[in-house]
């Protein structure tokens, strides 16, 4: 077999990353954006929701389609809910101090990360995916120069992982509209774009805080529930997601919603691939490196605005 | 009705205001003159409950709004029109209109009747906010204060920067609110163009009061503006 087929299945394994990681990002650079708050707990709520998955399903008996679907609905909105209670007693307490919002978030990140420790155990538990059928995939060869098409072996993939990458690109799609067609989302960027300025038209800014802290922190964990048929629920799971999320908010752009979609399919396929290929050790390096190229050569990020 | 009384208040520990008093009249213009780093633009800023008061009060038709959140005072009918314009640069003229009608609920026809005081908006009225001019972004400053029905208005050097066309287009747009009851409080740094429309003249000084003049006095004693202000 030629390089084709595995450079195939590389990219799908990282089109899978890639769509998980898109829509883990642009829930940190929502909140980066409208908030200027870095938060270092964005990978907590991940592992919470992946967590929050498996516990939902394990309490409802009968298909495992029905506790998926259940989780899907009610594990964001769960997750949403803490950290807009959280940014409501502690964020906005310290009034969203830069350098104090990073500790605090710190703080967060522990507490969330031990009390599901304490609480869930250092176990990794699975969950069951709602549809799994293994699709085999055709490849095409040329014998004597004519294309004949064969079926490689173990060039595969299955319907859940084609699952995930259609629903986060509806869900990508859903908060795009959100942003720009809907007046909530004309109020979120107006806060973003100058918060004075919003409150002296009226815009509750504290509360379209408390509502992007929630919905970044829910996008993070509508990802963990999408992947955790595939990898799994641990109280540790929470570090990769928030590393390559700042590595692709950092590439795209803080703040730049567009900036970060590519950004995350950029790394997350060439994470794919070169895990494939080489290491998963090795894409973690490259992914850091580009951040240190990106943040010498150009520092607002691919899609980023230099502010003045 | 805008009634401004003995407010204190900081930038953390260094004190602008200081037992400032003002008041402004339904369908009046007041003029707040003063130099650089006399805390005009931080008077706004106090009324709009943007910089919280260390004490004092301020109220409109006798309700306190110093002690409403600061999302809830431009709902009491505060338009603010400040320094350097800050549109919502991003957003198109629209936009930045509707978060102007968002502030009072306000209908289709007083974004019609704000169009109709700057048709030029009509035009651009895809455009974003950035790319306008600066003539044509003061226009929009001051539509989106108008579009939530202002009884009151604060603005902070709206002619700054531009054009004698425009500077004319905004003082007649001013003088229009005037006739229409809205009371003005305006902080404006070319005395000539202050004198052509105020009604009264407030000076103050290291964020305190000194007096409180009709303009006509202004007008026949130019002596008074030498000693305030220096020029």
């Amino acid at each position: 077999m030629d390089i084709g087929p595995y450079l195939l299945l590389a990219s799908l394994e990282g089109a899978v990353t890639a769509a998980v990681l898109a829509l883990t990002a642009v829930g940190l650079s929502l909140v980066f954006g409208v908030m200027r708050v870095v938060n270092v707990a964005h990978g907590e709520f991940f592992m919470l929701g992946a967590v929050l998955a498996w516990w939902v399903t394990s309490l409802v008996a009968g298909h495992a389609a029905l506790g998926f679907v259940l989780a899907l609905l009610v594990v964001p909105v769960m997750v949403g809910a803490l950290a807009a209670l959280a940014d409501m007693t502690i964020l906005k307490r310290i009034a969203y101090d830069p350098e104090r919002t990073i500790v605090a978030t710190i703080g967060i990140l522990y507490i969330i990360q031990q009390v599901t420790l304490m609480t869930y155990g250092p176990d990794a538990r699975p969950v069951e995916p709602p549809f799994n059928t293994r699709l085999a995939l055709p490849w095409i060869e040329f014998v004597d120069g004519k294309p004949h098409i064969y079926w490689p072996w173990g060039l595969s993939t299955t319907t859940y992982k084609l699952g995930v990458i259609a629903a986060a690109v509806l869900v990508l799609i859903g908060v795009w509209l959100v942003m720009a067609k809907s007046r909530i989302g004309l109020i979120m960027r107006a806060t973003q774009l100058d918060r004075d300025m919003a409150l002296a038209f009226g815009i509750p800014v504290e509360r379209v805080y408390a509502l992007v802290f929630g919905l970044g922190a829910a996008l993070a964990a509508l990802a963990a529930v999408l992947i955790v048929p595939i990898q799994q629920a641990h109280y540790l799971m929470g570090g990769d997601p928030l590393l390559l999320s700042f590595i692709v908010v950092i590439i795209g752009g803080l703040g730049s919603l567009p900036g970060t979609v590519v950004a995350a399919i950029l790394i997350g396929l060439s994470d794919g691939i070169i895990s494939v290929f080489f290491s998963p050790t090795l894409a973690k390096i490259l992914a850091t490196l580009l951040v240190a190229l990106v943040l010498v050569f150009r520092p607002q990020g691919l899609f980023g605005v230099r502010r003045a | 009705m805008l009634e401004v009384s003995g407010i204190n208040a900081a930038y953390g520990r260094a004190q602008v205001l200081r037992d400032l008093s003002l008041s402004v009249a339904a369908g009046e213009i007041l003029c707040l003159l003063g130099r650089n780093g006399a805390g005009k633009t931080t008077t706004m800023k106090a009324i709009m409950g943007l910089l919280p008061l260390l004490s004092g009060r301020v109220s409109l038709d006798g309700q306190s709004i110093s002690d409403l959140p600061p999302h809830r005072v431009p709902g009491a009918g505060i338009g603010y029109i400040p320094q350097g314009r800050r549109l919502f640069a991003e957003l198109t003229v629209a936009q930045n209109l509707e978060i102007g009608l968002m502030v009072r609920n306000s209908g289709r026809e007083v974004l019609e009747g704000v169009l109709a005081l700057f048709p030029r908006l009509r035009e651009r009225y895809r455009q974003r906010a950035e790319t306008l001019s600066g003539g044509e972004q003061q226009m929009l400053a001051t539509a989106r204060a108008l579009c939530l029905e202002p009884r009151v208005l604060l603005l902070d050097e709206p002619t700054e920067g531009l054009q004698p066309s425009m500077i004319e287009l905004i003082r007649q747009v001013i003088v229009v609110m005037r006739d229409r009851g809205v009371a003005i409080l305006l902080v404006e740094q070319r005395v000539d163009a202050v004198l052509s429309v105020a009604d009264r003249v407030a000076f103050m000084e290291n964020g305190r009061n000194l007096e409180t003049l009709p303009a006509a006095r202004l007008r026949d004693d130019p002596e008074i503006l030498h000693r305030h202000l220096g020029v």
